[in-house]
C-alpha cells in the first residue's frame, strides 16, 4: 500500500511535469516576417521551411510575407508582437531599425534579427549564417571544371557579406586553378529575374564558363542551362531548375535555429547574443554533387566539406593579397571575424572595382 | 425586353455613386474569392476591413497610411482634371525624398527650428523639379507625358539606390543601403504619444482645402476644367494652354514630393531603398475612386489604405496570402471603370409590344 502511493505520487509528479512541459512549449507563439513571397525559391523560401520544422518541433507559428522595408515594416512588427508572439523573427536586412525600436516597445517580445548589427537591447539577438564557407567549395569546384579561366558572377549590393563572399570563391578557385580570373557584374538587386538573366548573359558573352551568384532568383541558373555553361544554386537546391547546368548549391538550412531558439523561449532560457553559424553547425548545407563532376572532385569536395565544418580548414587562410598585392593576412593565419564582418576589399585574382 | 439607351448627358447622382458600387463590388468579389480559397468570407472580410482599425493605434495606422495616398491623390487631380496624364507620381514621391533627404542629412548632426521647414520645402521643390521634366517635354517638344512621367519613375528609384548605396550610405553603417538617420529637428512631430501618426497629415488636409479652393472657385479650377472637357473648346476660348499644363504638373510634384517627405521624415527617419511601397501608382486609384473631387478623395485615401492594412491583418490571423490586399486595389480599380458604364448608358424596360 505504502509503495502504492509512493509510486502514484511519483508518477502522477512525472505526469504533472510532462504536463506543465508541454504546456509551455505549445504556449510559445512564433512569427516570421518576410521580405518576399514564401515561393520564390531563394531567400525567403528557405526561412519558411525553417519556420516549418519550428511547427514540426510542436509550436504555434505565424508568417507575414512580402512586408516592404518601408514605414509598413514597423506596423506589421508591432501588431506581431501585439497580438500574443513571444519571438518574431525577422528576415532581412532592412528590418533592422524597426526591430531595435518595436523591441523597446515590447521587452517581454523577443526579436531576432537576420544578417543586421544593431542590438540595442536586451530581447533583441542577431543572426546569420557563414555563407563564405559554401562558397569555398563552390570555388574548388569552379576552379576544377572551368575551361576558359574566367570565371562569372553575379553579385548584388557592395557590402561586406558579398565581397566576403566573392573572395572567398576566388581564393578556393585559385588554389585549384591559379590562372583563373573571377568577372563580377553587380545587379544592385536580391531578387529581379530579368536584371539577373541578363547579368549572367553578359558574364557569358565575356567568356565565363561557370557563374556563381549572390542573388536569389532562378534566372541565373536557367541561363546558364541555356547557354550551355555552369551554374550553382543560391539559397535552396537549384537542380530541378537546370539539371545540367547546376553542379551543386548552398542551401540556407535556418531550421535547427529556429527550433533552439523558440525552445529556449520556451524553457527560459532564451538570450541576446550574435550567432554567426557555418557548415559546422549545419547551417550552411552543401546540396547533393552533380555527376558530370569527376570523381576524384567529389571526393576533394567531400573532405574539404568536413574539414571546414570541423574547422581544420579556414576559408581565409594566408598569404591572401589584394588588388594591389599589399598583403591582407599573414602566412599561417587565419582572418578574424572582425575583419570577415568589415570586408570591403577584393583578393588578388578578382576583376575591377568595387563600386562607390 | 430590356434595352441599353445612351444618355444625352452622364448623370451626376451616378458618377459619385458609381465608387461606392464599385467599392461594394469589390466586397461582394473579395468574400467570393475567400470562399474559393476555403476561408470564411464573413470572418476574413472582418479581419480585412473591421479589425485592423478597431482600435485608437490601428485607426492612427489608417490614418498614417492614407495620408501620402491623399495627398498625392490632390495633387493628381489637377492633371487628371485638366487631361495631363502624370502617371509619374511615384518618381516625384522619390526625387522629393532624395532632395529632402539630402538636406536632411546635411543637419544630420544638428538641432534647430529652422530645419525641418528647410527639409519640407527642400522635398516639395524636388517633387516640382522632377515634374517640370514631362510638363515642359509635353509643353514644348510634344512629347507623351505618360511614357514620360512613368520611364522618370526608374531613374528616381536608381538615382536613389546610387545615393544611399554610394556617397550617402551611412559611414557607420558598414556599406548597407541605407543613410544616417535624420537628427530629430528634421523629423515631423508626432500628434500622440506612442503612435505614429505625424504633422503630415495636416499638409494632406491643407492640400485638401486649397484644391477644393482652386477647383471651384477660381479662373485656374475653370480653365482646367475645361481643358479637361475639351481641349479645343479651351483653346477656341483663348486660354494660354501651355502655362496651365506646367503650373499643374508642377503643383501635383509638389504634392508627391511632400508624400515622400513625410515619409523619409516621419515614419522612417533616413533614406534606404525602400521610401515608399509604390504610394505614387496606387493614388491614381485614389484620384478616380474619389472622383477626382478633393472631399471624395479623402474618402478613397481611407478606403484604399484599409486594404494594405487589412492584408496584414488577414495573414497574421487567417493566414491568408498578404498579397490579397493588390487584388483587392486592382477589383476596385476594375469595378469602378465598369461601372463607369452606367455614366453613359442606361438601362430601358421596354414592354413587349402586342
Amino acid at each position: 500500500m505504502h509503495k502504492f502511493l509512493i509510486r502514484s505520487f511519483v508518477s502522477s509528479l512525472v505526469l504533472l511535469f510532462t504536463l506543465t512541459v508541454a504546456a509551455v512549449a505549445k504556449d510559445v507563439k512564433a512569427a516570421f516576417v518576410y521580405i518576399g513571397p514564401t515561393g520564390d525559391h531563394g531567400w525567403t523560401y528557405q526561412h519558411d521551411v525553417g519556420r516549418k520544422a519550428v511547427e514540426a518541433a510542436g509550436f504555434k507559428t505565424t508568417y507575414v510575407e512580402g512586408v516592404p522595408e518601408s514605414a509598413d515594416a514597423e506596423r506589421v512588427l508591432r501588431q506581431l508582437a501585439n497580438s500574443g508572439h513571444d519571438i518574431i523573427f525577422t528576415t532581412s536586412f532592412g528590418y533592422m531599425n524597426p526591430t531595435n525600436k518595436v523591441a523597446k516597445e515590447f521587452p517581454n517580445v523577443k526579436f531576432e534579427h537576420a544578417t543586421g548589427y544593431k542590438r540595442e537591447h536586451p530581447n533583441v539577438a542577431t543572426y546569420a549564417a557563414r555563407f563564405y564557407e559554401g562558397r569555398t567549395i563552390l570555388g574548388t569546384i569552379a576552379g576544377t571544371m572551368t575551361k576558359s579561366n574566367v570565371i562569372g558572377y553575379v553579385a548584388s549590393f557592395p557590402i561586406p557579406e558579398v565581397i566576403r563572399g566573392i573572395n572567398s570563391f576566388t581564393l578556393a578557385a585559385q588554389k585549384v586553378n591559379p590562372n583563373i580570373k573571377t568577372k563580377i557584374v553587380w545587379a544592385f538587386t536580391w531578387y529581379d529575374p530579368g536584371k539577373e538573366a541578363e547579368a549572367a548573359k553578359a558574364l557569358i558573352d565575356q567568356g565565363a564558363d561557370v557563374i556563381a551568384q549572390h542573388t536569389d532568383s532562378t534566372a541565373i541558373v536557367q541561363m546558364a542551362e541555356k547557354a550551355g555553361v555552369y551554374a550553382f544554386g543560391q539559397a535552396s537546391d537549384m537542380d530541378k531548375f537546370a539539371p545540367k547546368a547546376v553542379l551543386t548549391s548552398v542551401e540556407n538550412n535556418w531550421g535547427p535555429y529556429y527550433v533552439d531558439r523558440v525552445k529556449a523561449v520556451a524553457n527560459g532560457t532564451w538570450s541576446q547574443k550574435d550567432t554567426w553559424h557555418g557548415i559546422g553547425d549545419g547551417m550552411v548545407v552543401i546540396s547533393g554533387l552533380d555527376s558530370q563532376m569527376p570523381s576524384d572532385l567529389q571526393a576533394k569536395v567531400k573532405k574539404l566539406q568536413a574539414d571546414l565544418a570541423s574547422g581544420k580548414v579556414h576559408s581565409f587562410t594566408g598569404p591572401i593579397y589584394d588588388q594591389k598585392g599589399n598583403l591582407m593576412v599573414a602566412e599561417g593565419k587565419t582572418a578574424d571575424d572582425g575583419m570577415l564582418a568589415g570586408m570591403m576589399t577584393y583578393v588578388k585574382g578578382v576583376e575591377g572595382d568595387i563600386p562607390k | 425586353m430590356i434595352k441599353i439607351v445612351k444618355r444625352d448627358q452622364p448623370s451626376k447622382t451616378i458618377f459619385f455613386f458609381t465608387p461606392v458600387l464599385a467599392i461594394f463590388l469589390t466586397l461582394v468579389a473579395g468574400g467570393l474569392i475567400f470562399f474559393i480559397l476555403g476561408f470564411k468570407p464573413f470572418e476574413a472580410l472582418k479581419f480585412f476591413f473591421i479589425v485592423p482599425i478597431a482600435d485608437k493605434y490601428g485607426f492612427s495606422e489608417l490614418l498614417l497610411k492614407a495620408t501620402p495616398l491623399c495627398l498625392i491623390a490632390i495633387g493628381l487631380s489637377f492633371c487628371f482634371k485638366s487631361n495631363n496624364w502624370n502617371i509619374g507620381a511615384e518618381g516625384q514621391l522619390t526625387f522629393g525624398a532624395i532632395v529632402s533627404g539630402g538636406v536632411a542629412l546635411l543637419f544630420y548632426d544638428q538641432e534647430g527650428f529652422y530645419i525641418l521647414p528647410i527639409v519640407i520645402l527642400a522635398g516639395a521643390i524636388g517633387g516640382i523639379i522632377y515634374a517640370s521634366i514631362p510638363a515642359i517635354l509635353k509643353t514644348y517638344f510634344n512629347t507623351n507625358e505618360i511614357l514620360v512621367s512613368l520611364m522618370l519613375v526608374y531613374v528616381s528609384k536608381l538615382i536613389l539606390d546610387y545615393l544611399v548605396v554610394g556617397p550617402w550610405s551611412n559611414p557607420e553603417g558598414f556599406n548597407f543601403p541605407e543613410t544616417r538617420q535624420f537628427s530629430e529637428s528634421a523629423r515631423l512631430p508626432l500628434l500622440f504619444e506612442g503612435l505614429r501618426i505625424h504633422a503630415g497629415i495636416f499638409l494632406a488636409l491643407a492640400a485638401v482645402v486649397i484644391s477644393w479652393f482652386v477647383f471651384y472657385k477660381t479662373y485656374l479650377g475653370f480653365q482646367m476644367k475645361v481643358s479637361g472637357f475639351s481641349l479645343k473648346t479651351a483653346k477656341y476660348a483663348g486660354y494660354k494652354g501651355k502655362k496651365m499644363i506646367i503650373l499643374v504638373f508642377l503643383i501635383s510634384g509638389a504634392c508627391a514630393g511632400l508624400a515622400g517627405v513625410g515619409e523619409i521624415t516621419g515614419p522612417i527617419g533616413q533614406l534606404h531603398r525602400e521610401v515608399s511601397p509604390d504610394y505614387g501608382f496606387t493614388a491614381i486609384i485614389v484620384a478616380f475612386l474619389g472622383r477626382l473631387h478633393p472631399v471624395g478623395i479623402i474618402f478613397a485615401s481611407l478606403v484604399v489604405a484599409i486594404t494594405y492594412l487589412g492584408a496584414e491583418t488577414a495573414q497574421i490571423f487567417m493566414q491568408i496570402p498578404k498579397y490579397t490586399g493588390q487584388v483587392f486595389q486592382g477589383m476596385i480599380l476594375f469595378f469602378l471603370l465598369a461601372s463607369d458604364y452606367l455614366l453613359f448608358f442606361k438601362f430601358k424596360f421596354i414592354g413587349s409590344k402586342k
